[in-house]
């Protein structure tokens, strides 16, 4: 009797459990704010995970959501500027790409699961955008052959705690973008750069982790950027900042690498042959290539097995071709004050021959490499250093005023007029066909102005769908890939044209 | 697509019927208005106007993602200057004996290449290299495959005063020209403020001027990057995401919105028919680093101009493709060392993905722009086209 009662409340409570997880399980519910936009919370310093409080405040755009067995793709379709889409637990196994203004990716993570974008080693890329205003955050990010995150010329991104592991090539890498924040990213067994800034400007990088990958944060070919409070351990190379030559855009100035763990770097390099960073020797700190006009302050560079910094012009690769426009050499390189031990306690090839010259047997805290001049050093005497010599007394102590490169505004897009607009577009289009005052392939524009005199809408609606008028003529193509909104600028412009 | 057809056939109507403003008249005189894409300026200037003006470009580099500013343009001469050019671009009276004009090796028909391998000059001389198409022309900084020429006026002196392409001399160039009475009305017509006589240097601007009126900016690839995003279809979309991948790499090179980065790359692409390596632009540097380098070329109207590579390798988009899944290095001969382009890897494409490609780049195409092919030119002659006996 007893037992049975027992087994009855036994059975209810699974039951019950069951249920309860069932219930819970089949409804996520989420507590989640409104991700931080780049400006809500930006009080001079920037937001971290803290500033969720600011939440819905200024939202205005829709919520798609979208649940495990969906696609987000199918939400970014749906999406226009200005719309969130929330993302919940569950494997999607997708490319996202974005090619649409002001769209945020959030990623719902409900005790512990998190909503996992896996390429699961067929796909390229994660998520790969191009539209301006893009926010990604909160996702897993796994198993993809190429970037997990990648940006074609988007400004204005926010790319926060995301969870990026063996994602391919790089893990995030926004490349031709303005202004933008990578933070709170954890990375790893990535076989380049875990975050990788190309080709941008005014990028702040804070408070990621990047580990067991090739290099663990990469700034090339940009400007006006900052490296903060990253802690970056057991890559092949733990932060570089550096010119690439025969890219498109030519210089690395403006760095600022502050505060940043740089611990333990001293993987076995294992990026694919060819690659520039397949260079990189093991157990490099901080690598400073060609770049100008970077500040190092408040490093942590500790254990890393070749050297704390390397200092280097362009000769470091080279198994790269040269670029007469690239200028080799890093100038005007400012050390601060840095906390460095315990580095250079094997260097390799190249480095070793040369500290064996010196009868040392250990790697320097600190190597200058090669050409480049006007650099500056606090304190020398600190530091085991190598190639110094030209190094003058900094005369600044700090870089603190500098809070971030962020700018203090959005890149605004380019202001144009709906008359400049309706110009571009029927020099761009309609010229093709119409001319001011001859027949070309369509009727000239001075007859059509007659016929639509004070009547846009009128060409507005035959452009959208044309039908044939003359004998003597060929159909007019429709021309409804223009925006609504584009089609009455052209139609308006088209009746102003006077040559 | 239907549209794309519609441009198509409206294109080679033109062509075929040419009803140019003086087809009927008895003297040719040269237009007054702008070729499309080019707004008439009160100083009589042609200036470039197109949709990707409404954006801007990092540093102003021209290079991005989809809504992004092109590099700076090559424009501001005027309607007479272009027209002008474009009767000396179809003329055959620049070459020594009256064989060849620029349009022989780069025929509107053909994209404004050949659909040659490589060229074929002066009494049928096959010459080392493939005619890239002049399409955006106006855009590039360096001209060539391997980047010798900075400016359109330097690069036609290639041609125009080889023995092996059209043969000619400077001063034979201006004594030929000066001979014929129309074109001597034409040029001063066309540059009002110069001497009597015409001279190589005119001859070159107005060229110059010609070529950079071959704007081609509205292909449903443009249509899906303004916005219209069902001008490309979902086989289409997909070889965008892998054109633009980083596992393919395609757009790191082939840049949008010209589909070039305007740099030299060594891909170690093979030559054709066992001919030896091209040194490219080692010699354009003095740089053994860019022995076999190129110039990335842009892959607008790229559809219409196999075979493709700087000596015509590869007679297909598809085969063109597969090249840079074949491992790295696989076609550098023997005994070369050459300095791969980092790009240059093992991207692993499979064959879906290769067609997916070839389905993006099919999208590239615009030819709405086509400039009239004259029927009557000054000289007398017929305008240069490709012959095709050997076809
Ligand atoms: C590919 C060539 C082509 C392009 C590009 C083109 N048109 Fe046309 N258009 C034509 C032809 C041909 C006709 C004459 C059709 C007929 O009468 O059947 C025409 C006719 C028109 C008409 C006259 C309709 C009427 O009621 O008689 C208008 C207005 C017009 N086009 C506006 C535009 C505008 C605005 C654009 C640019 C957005 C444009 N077209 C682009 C070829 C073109
Ligand atoms: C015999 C065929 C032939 C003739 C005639 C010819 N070209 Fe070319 N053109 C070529 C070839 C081949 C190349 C590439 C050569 C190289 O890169 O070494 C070329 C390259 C060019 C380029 C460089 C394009 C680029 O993307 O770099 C331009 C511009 C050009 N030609 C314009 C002209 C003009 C203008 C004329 C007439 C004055 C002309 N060509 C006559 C075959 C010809
Ligand atoms: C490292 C830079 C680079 C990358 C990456 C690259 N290309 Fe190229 N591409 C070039 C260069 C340089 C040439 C000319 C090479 C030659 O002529 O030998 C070229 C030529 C081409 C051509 C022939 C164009 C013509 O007019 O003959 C096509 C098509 C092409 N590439 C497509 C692609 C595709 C598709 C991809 C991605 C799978 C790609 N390229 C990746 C640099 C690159």
């Amino acid at each position: 009797m007893k037992w049975k009662m027992l087994m009855i409340w036994l059975v209810l409570l699974a039951v019950g459990i069951l249920a309860g997880k069932f219930l819970f399980k089949s409804k996520p519910t989420s507590t989640a704010l409104t991700p931080v936009k780049l400006y809500e919370a930006q009080g001079g310093y920037t937001p971290g995970l803290a500033g969720a409080d600011t939440a819905l405040a200024g939202f205005k755009g829709e919520i798609i959501e979208v649940r495990n067995g969906d696609k987000i793709q199918d939400a970014v379709k749906k999406a226009n500027p200005g719309d969130l889409i929330r993302v919940y637990p569950g494997s999607y196994r997708e490319t996202v790409y974005i090619d649409k203004d002001d769209i945020s990716f959030q990623g719902i993570i409900i005790e512990g699961e998190w909503p996992t974008l896996d390429g699961g080693k067929e796909l390229n890329d994660g998520f790969l955008y191009s539209g301006n205003g893009i926010i990604i955050e909160n996702f897993k990010i796994i198993n993809y052959k190429g970037n997990g995150i990648m940006g074609q010329a988007g400004n204005n991104f926010v790319i926060r705690n995301n969870w990026v592991v063996d994602a391919g090539v790089y893990g995030i890498f926004p490349e031709f973008g303005k202004n933008g924040l990578v933070e709170h990213n954890v990375l790893s067994g990535i076989e380049d750069a875990a975050i990788y800034v190309g080709m941008c400007d005014n990028i702040d990088v804070l408070h990621n982790e990047t580990y067991e990958s090739v290099a663990g944060i990469e700034i090339e070919n940009s400007r006006h950027c900052l490296v903060e409070n990253n802690y970056t351990h057991n890559n092949t190379g733990g932060l570089l900042v550096f010119i690439t030559p025969g890219l498109p855009i030519k210089t690395c100035f403006d760095i600022i690498v502050r505060n940043n763990f740089v611990v333990d770097n001293n993987l076995e390099n294992f990026a694919a042959p060819g690659s520039i960073v397949s260079g990189i020797p093991q157990g490099t700190g901080i690598l400073i290539m060609a770049a100008d006009d970077v500040t190092l302050e408040g490093n942590i560079i500790t254990g890393n097995n070749n050297a704390g910094i390397t200092i280097t012009d362009l000769t470091l690769v080279a198994n790269v071709a040269t670029d007469p426009e690239s200028e080799p050499n890093p100038d005007r390189l400012v050390i601060l004050d840095n906390f460095m031990s315990n580095n250079g306690n094997d260097p390799g090839g190249q480095l070793k021959a040369l500290m064996a010259t010196q009868m040392e047997s250990k790697g320097p805290d600190i190597i200058h490499f090669g050409g480049g001049s006007g650099g500056c050093i606090l304190d020398k005497n600190k530091y085991r250093t190598f190639g110094l010599e030209d190094y003058g007394q900094c005369q600044v102590r700090t870089s603190i005023a500098v809070k971030s490169y962020m700018l203090a505004e959005p890149v605004p897009p380019r202001d144009i007029s709906a008359e400049e607009k309706g110009k571009l577009t029927f020099y761009g289009v309609c010229s093709g066909c119409h001319a001011y005052g001859i027949r070309m392939i369509g009727p000239p524009t001075r007859d059509l102005q007659a016929i639509y005199n004070n009547n846009p809408q009128g060409i507005v609606d035959y452009i959208t769908n044309p039908i044939r008028r003359r004998e003597n003529y060929p159909e007019m193509p429709p021309q409804n890939y223009l925006s609504e909104e584009t089609r009455m600028a052209v139609a308006e412009y088209m009746l102003t044209v006077e040559k | 697509m239907r549209t794309a057809r519609v441009i198509t056939i409206l294109a080679i109507t033109i062509i075929a019927i040419s009803p140019t403003v003086q087809s009927d008249s008895e003297q040719i005189i040269l237009a007054s208005h702008c070729p499309p894409g080019f707004e008439l300026t009160d100083d009589n200037a042609c200036k470039c106007r197109n949709m990707y003006q409404q954006y801007e470009s990092l540093r102003g580099s021209g290079v991005g993602g989809l809504k992004t500013g092109l590099p700076a343009i090559r424009d501001g001469f005027s309607p007479q200057q272009i027209d002008l050019g474009r009767y000396l671009f179809f003329d055959p009276v620049l070459s020594v004996d009256g064989s060849l004009a620029c349009s022989s090796c780069h025929d509107p028909n053909y994209g404004f290449s050949d659909g040659k391998g490589r060229a074929v000059g002066m009494d049928g001389a096959i010459v080392q290299r493939g005619a890239p198409s002049l399409w955006n022309v106006a855009f590039l900084q360096s001209l060539f495959w391997d980047a010798r020429a900075s400016t359109l006026e330097e690069q036609m002196q290639g041609p125009l005063y080889s023995a092996e392409e059209m043969g000619n001399t400077p001063a034979k160039l201006a004594a030929t020209l000066n001979n014929i009475p129309a074109y001597r009305r034409l040029f001063a017509d066309a540059f009002p403020s110069a001497q009597k006589d015409i001279r190589v240097q005119d001859v070159h601007t107005a060229i110059t001027a010609f070529e950079s009126s071959l704007v081609s900016l509205n292909s449903r690839y443009d249509h899906y990057a303004h916005g219209y995003h069902e001008a490309l279809n979902e086989n289409e979309i997909e070889g965008l995401n892998i054109f633009r991948s980083f596992v393919a790499r395609c757009a790191e090179c082939h840049t949008p919105p010209l589909f070039t980065n305007q740099q030299v790359a060594v891909l170690g692409t093979p030559e054709p028919d066992g001919l030896p390596l091209d040194q490219g632009a080692q010699k354009t540097y003095a740089d053994p680093k860019f022995r076999a380098g190129f110039k990335v070329p842009s892959l607008r109207n790229v559809a219409r101009t196999a075979p493709y590579m700087h000596s015509g390798t590869f007679e297909t988009l598809k085969e063109t493709v597969a090249f840079y899944t074949k491992g790295r290095g696989h076609a550098v001969p023997e005994g070369e060392d050459l300095k791969l382009h980092w790009h240059i890897w093992e991207p692993d494409l499979s064959d879906r993905e290769l067609d997916r490609l070839v389905d993006f780049l099919e999208t590239l195409t615009d030819e709405g722009f086509m400039p009239q092919i004259p029927q009557r030119l000054p000289s007398g002659l017929k305008p240069g086209l490709v012959r095709n006996e050997n076809k």
